[in-house]
């Protein structure tokens, strides 16, 4: 890493498209990105899980970020992404559209979630960030999926 | 090292001190095993082995000294084994002390140096004692004869050659006189007979073969030569066994064949006539190994390979493995296997008469992959003897704290199973022993009062069923008071007072989180937090534990485990565009059901009928929700499938698509477990199947038929 935290707190993130709304996530928790591949779907899991993938002989979960965010599925062709990071122990995947960019920010930089817009997404992000005019939402992944990883979690159609 | 044998010798010395270190490692252990009170004849055993094998070595390089302390230490070993003289903490001391003198006589051994002439004559006399009033056992020399041939390179070979003619044998004009003549050519030959199978005269038929033999031979020629001689009825008209007796190297792969013949080491006081433990020359099947040569009868096989490889002066040829190399293995073994399914997948096309080669090939590859698969299982199977092993003190030490009489029995120690199905079992295991005896077994007075012996017996088995290891736990104490644990169930609300419920679902209650009977929280058991951690740990890993309760007369704890963690056979079905994976050792058969079969019960739902017996009918689709799959049950296949209670239910599905191995690979390793899943694999195209859980799914459909009553 060239540019790890330093005094000024300098953070990286990737960030990627859903529709017009850009996300980022922390360059050290991703491990790899890929084109879309077939899943096998789960039974009885929530709709947002579009369902597993080999990945190299581990198997991997595949969330739709759309659908957790919108509750609409992605139509999913071979130009959107899956971006496989690290969460706590665990490995997954999120479906979004495209990879934007690699962003450097300092954390002075990142504002945070304004409170009017505290709905059920802000939980999740943790913090709003401006890149050359656009307005990045930096997510908080362990949050986002803490139900769907937890063993005991209640399997909840959408 | 001055050494005027030859500088060939050299080598098998360094051998030879590199074992005998390693055995008196192993003698240590198991005598600090002995001093805590875990005194067993397999620990004696074990020491004797030790002793013994290094002894042997000695006397193979003229290591006088050491041959005349080792032998003195091996007789009152064997004084102690068969219980001539007692194990007492005073007496484990001494075996200490002897190990730690034995250690300076090799030391010495192998610097060449020397010892003072009564170095370690305390405890040569303490021994002596041991072996009985002092009894004179000036050392023989006699150990340098089995043992010789253990290092020299050349020389004779003691085989001992266990031959029972199987009835029809003298039919076959095969004569037993003839062949020990050409035995007789071959060296020298000692031999017993065994007459316990002569039935009365009247009795007898002049056209069989009553006897068995035990033959010692001394001779310079090989194995091939003794082969010869049963060249025409081994395996066939008579049972042979053949082994080295003091030869190295050759010993192992045959004990396990016949496991009967295995030799236990000639002890101090018998090796004037050589072979006596034979005598009861145990009708060399296998099946009779238990009463050959160890004292244990549930432990023979394996007491009589270790012996065998001990007492012999065989070193034990093997190694340690990293167990991450091992994993290592394992899984490039499992890529394999899915590249392998591949290429049969992708060669589906072709027929043997377009492509001969590659199809014959693709067979071969499939057959070495399995047996590699299975060489490589092999070499994570452990014996469960390691887990039960801590069994018996556990016992010992709970029935003292709780003051009640339990005995142990145990079975199937040497019931295989693999490393890691091992280590799951090691939790549930101790929980359910302490949850015998401190639920199950009563006190001596109140089993007195219902006319039970004092002692309770719990019994700890296991064994291979139907690809899977079966691990019982059985009491004879009090069963399961089914009334107070319904109460107690609806006390904690897991259950609605006036539900009616099975004498099994009760029994089953006592698996639920949070749930326990006794009254007060013991430090035995009582924290309710065993019985759902066991369900859990065995579910984890694909096992399941069930229990069958007699009250009054006890209760049993069946734990299934699957053999390895690792493969499965498995068939794969197709539902809608979903393919699915079914363990071939549930399904019982598959059939396309006619309208006249299939029939909807209001309350249960659909039902077949299938020779005269009604079974309850899933639909897979239904149950996980798949579009597209077939509906129409006079479509589509019923798989019959068997969960471990015994039930039998009929699984809907598309169709089958063939039997192959699958990988197993974990679920919740990146995600959670998923109900009715067991985990998942890979098939050749490298897309992922999901495994049913035939007992889960049945488990499901209970639950959603409950549902719709519930809703009606």
């Amino acid at each position: 890493m060239q540019s790890p935290a330093g005094t000024d707190g300098v953070q990286q993130f990737i960030s990627f498209t859903i529709g017009d709304e850009e996300y980022g996530v922390d360059i050290m928790a991703i491990r790899e990105i890929k084109g879309w591949t077939a899943t096998t779907e789960l039974p009885n899991t929530p709709t947002y899980l579009r369902g597993v993938i080999n990945l190299r002989g581990a198997i991997i979960p595949i969330f739709d970020l759309r659908a957790r965010f919108e509750g609409r599925l992605t139509e999913a062709s071979a130009r959107h992404v899956i971006i496989v990071v690290a969460v706590s122990d665990r490995v997954i995947g999120i479906l979004v559209d495209a990879v934007a960019d690699i962003i450097t920010v300092s954390s002075a930089d990142i504002q945070p979630v304004p409170e009017l817009e505290r709905n059920e997404h802000a939980s999740f992000l943790t913090g709003l960030v401006t890149v050359d005019g656009r307005m990045v939402a930096l997510l908080d992944l362990h949050h986002l999926f803490d139900l769907d990883l937890a063993s005991h979690a209640t399997g909840v159609a959408a | 090292m001055t050494d005027d044998q030859g500088y060939d010798l050299s080598q098998f010395k360094a051998t030879y001190f590199e074992e005998c270190a390693e055995l008196l490692a192993t003698a240590e252990e198991t005598i600090a095993r002995l001093q805590d009170g875990m005194a067993g004849d397999d620990d004696l055993n074990a020491v004797f082995r030790c002793v013994h094998s290094i002894k042997g070595g000695a006397g193979a390089f003229a290591f006088d000294d050491l041959v005349h302390f080792a032998h003195v230490f091996e007789t009152a070993l064997d004084a102690l084994r068969s219980g001539r003289a007692e194990l007492s903490p005073q007496v484990a001391d001494i075996l200490v002390r002897g190990t730690d003198v034995l250690g300076d006589f090799v030391r010495a051994a192998q610097d060449g140096s020397t010892l003072e002439a009564d170095h370690g004559s305390d405890v040569l006399a303490h021994l002596n004692a041991l072996i009985g009033g002092g009894a004179p056992v000036a050392a023989k020399p006699a150990a340098a004869k089995p043992a010789a041939p253990a290092a020299a390179p050349v020389t004779h070979a003691v085989w001992r050659i266990v031959f029972t003619p199987r009835p029809g044998m003298l039919r076959t004009g095969n004569d037993p006189l003839l062949m020990i003549r050409e035995l007789e050519t071959l060296g020298t030959l000692t031999i017993q007979a065994d007459t316990a199978h002569l039935p009365a005269l009247g009795d007898m038929d002049p056209a069989e073969s009553y006897l068995s033999w035990t033959f010692t031979l001394v001779t310079d020629k090989g194995r091939a030569a003794i082969d010869e001689v049963f060249e025409f009825v081994a395996g066939d008209s008579a049972d042979v066994g053949i082994e080295p007796a003091g030869e190295e190297g050759e010993g192992w792969g045959l004990f396990e064949a016949a496991p009967a013949a295995a030799p236990a080491p000639p002890s101090g006081g018998e090796e004037g006539d050589g072979w006596g433990l034979f005598e009861p020359a145990p009708a060399a099947a296998p099946s009779a190994a238990p009463q050959a040569a160890a004292p244990k009868p549930a432990t023979a096989p394996t007491a009589a390979q270790q012996a065998a490889g001990g007492g012999t002066g065989v070193h034990t040829a093997s190694i340690r493995v990293d167990l991450d190399k091992i994993d290592r293995l394992v899984n490039m073994v499992g890529e394999l296997v899915i590249t392998q399914a591949m290429l049969g997948q992708q060669a589906s096309g072709f027929t043997v008469e377009s492509h001969p080669e590659l199809i014959q090939g693709l067979q071969e590859l499939s057959h070495h992959t399995r047996e590699l698969q299975e060489s490589v299982m092999a070499i994570r199977a452990q014996p469960v003897k390691a887990l039960f092993s801590k069994a018996p003190r556990l016992v010992r030490d709970l029935s003292s704290k709780l003051a009640k009489q339990a005995k142990l029995v145990m079975s199937g120690e040497n019931t295989e199973v693999d490393k890691t199905v091992i280590e799951q079992l090691s939790d549930p295991m101790t929980h359910l022993i302490r949850n015998a005896l401190d639920h199950g077994i009563e006190t001596p007075e109140e089993r007195m009062a219902v006319g039970k012996p004092a002692e309770g017996t719990i019994h700890l088995g296991a064994e291979h069923r139907s690809g899977r290891i079966i691990i019982e736990i059985t009491d004879d104490g009090r069963g399961i008071n089914r009334a107070r644990v319904l109460e107690k169930a609806i006390e904690k609300g897991l259950v609605e007072r006036g539900q009616q419920l099975t004498d099994e679902q009760i029994d089953m209650l006592i698996f639920a989180p949070g749930f326990s009977t006794a009254a007060e929280v013991s430090d035995v058991s009582g924290r309710g937090v065993g019985m759902d951690v066991v369900r859990k740990n065995i579910q984890d890993v694909g096992g399941r534990v069930v229990v069958q309760s007699t009250p009054g007369a006890g209760s049993r704890f069946i734990l299934s485990l699957p053999l390895t963690l690792a493969v499965m056979d498995g068939m794969l079905v197709a539902v809608g565009n979903e393919r699915y994976v079914l363990p071939l050792t549930n399904i019982v058969e598959s059939f396309r059901p006619t309208a006249q079969q299939a029939r909807s019960l209001v309350d249960v739902g659909d039902v077949l009928t299938l020779r005269g017996q009604y079974i309850r009918l899933l639909p897979l689709h239904g149950i996980f929700g798949i579009r597209g799959a077939i509906t129409d049950v006079t479509r589509g296949l019923v798989v019959v499938v068997e969960t471990e209670g015994g039930d039998r239910i009929g699984l809907l599905v598309d169709e089958l698509l063939g039997q192959q191995q699958v990988v197993i690979k974990s679920l919740d390793s990146n995600y959670r477990p998923v109900e009715g899943i067991s985990a998942a694999t890979i098939l050749g195209d490298g897309r992922v199947a999901l495994i049913l859980d035939v007992s889960a799914l049945r488990h499901m459909a209970g639950l959603a038929a409950e549902a719709a009553m519930a809703a009606q």
